[in-house]
């Protein structure tokens, strides 16, 4: 199976790309931007595990390196292979 | 007195600091790799400057779990005298070392220029050579410096004056306009609690010699060189 996560800069935490990329989009017309946050899309493939395991593998995974519990938020699905194509 | 300076793959600055110990300092000087088991009896560990295994997913998250990490951090807990400059800061705030984070830059440039610090603490290893309150010149050279820490950890930090070296004006005063990069605090370097770890973001092992611009990083390195053997001992 698939786990998809999103790691994103923490609401409190400056995230100057997001900033940068909102004023592209200004520029670019698009007036009714208010926000953009930058962050990140980790896809992992997991073999032989349920998904109830798997998705507490994967919880640990975000906690212990994919997202910096400082600065970052994250959150994750788990989509089972098959449905994938 | 023996210095070591991590290398990892990506780490850039270890000759800078190298050529500053044995050459400058005259000190004792070995290299360790990442992927080492042991500190061949450093007194002081170095983490340079670079981009320490591309700075994949975030900076320093990665050399964090290099084999030469969980040393260090036995040698940290122990008293050993560490001390991460620029990608080693970051490094060391991974592996939990330091509290906080350093991120991007809140200008959106890679800021290389000199910067003046106040120097908040000179009863740690560090900077017993420097004065009280003394401002001194030391370049920086990052992308993401900004430090950051939550608002109970900031606290934590001032009331048990961790802050070592914050960005100021050449008089000392400590204004928004020295901020280089966005750092809380306008924090440019912190202590652990123990007083033996020490991160901070710029490069004084690019300002100890004359011919390059200055000369007080060579404060620190000498410093290190007088007090690291009496910190193992005590």
């Amino acid at each position: 199976m698939i786990a998809r996560v999103i790691v994103t800069p923490k609401p409190v935490v400056n995230d100057p790309q997001g900033i940068t990329v909102k004023q592209g989009l200004a520029s670019l017309g698009f007036r009714e931007v208010v926000d953009v946050r930058v962050g990140k899309y980790i896809e992992v493939s997991i073999e032989g595990s349920s998904e109830h395991e798997a998705r507490q593998r994967v919880e640990a995974m975000c906690r212990q390196l994919l997202a910096n519990h400082v600065i970052e938020d994250f959150r994750f699905d788990i989509e089972p292979e098959h449905k994938r194509r | 007195m023996k210095f070591g300076v991590v290398v990892f793959p990506g780490t850039w600055s270890d000759r800078d600091c190298g050529w500053v110990i044995d050459q400058v300092l005259g000190a004792e000087l070995t290299y360790l790799w990442h992927k080492e088991d042991d500190l061949k009896g450093c007194d002081c560990v170095i983490l340079p400057g670079g981009f320490a295994y591309g700075d994949y997913l975030r900076t320093g998250a990665i050399a964090r779990f290099a084999p030469v990490m969980e040393r260090v951090g036995e040698f940290a807990d122990g008293g050993g005298l560490v001390w991460g400059i620029c990608n080693g800061f970051q490094v060391l705030c991974e592996a939990g070392l330091l509290p906080g984070a350093l991120i991007r830059n809140a200008s959106l440039e890679f800021r290389c220029e000199w910067t003046n610090l106040v120097v908040e603490r000179k009863d740690l290893p560090f900077t017993s050579k420097c004065e009280e309150r003394e401002v001194i010149r030391v370049p920086i050279a990052h992308g993401e410096g900004s430090y950051f820490a939550d608002p109970a950890t900031l606290s934590r930090l001032e009331q048990r004056g961790q802050v070592v070296f914050r960005y100021c004006d050449p008089d000392g005063r400590v204004v928004p306009g020295a901020n280089p990069n966005g750092s809380l605090h306008n924090i440019a370097g912190i202590v652990n609690a123990r007083g033996n770890v020490l991160g901070m973001m710029p490069h004084p092992e690019r300002c100890s010699e004359a011919e390059l611009g200055g000369t007080d990083g060579l404060k620190l390195f000498r410093s290190v060189a007088e007090n690291a053997l009496k910190v193992l001992v005590s």
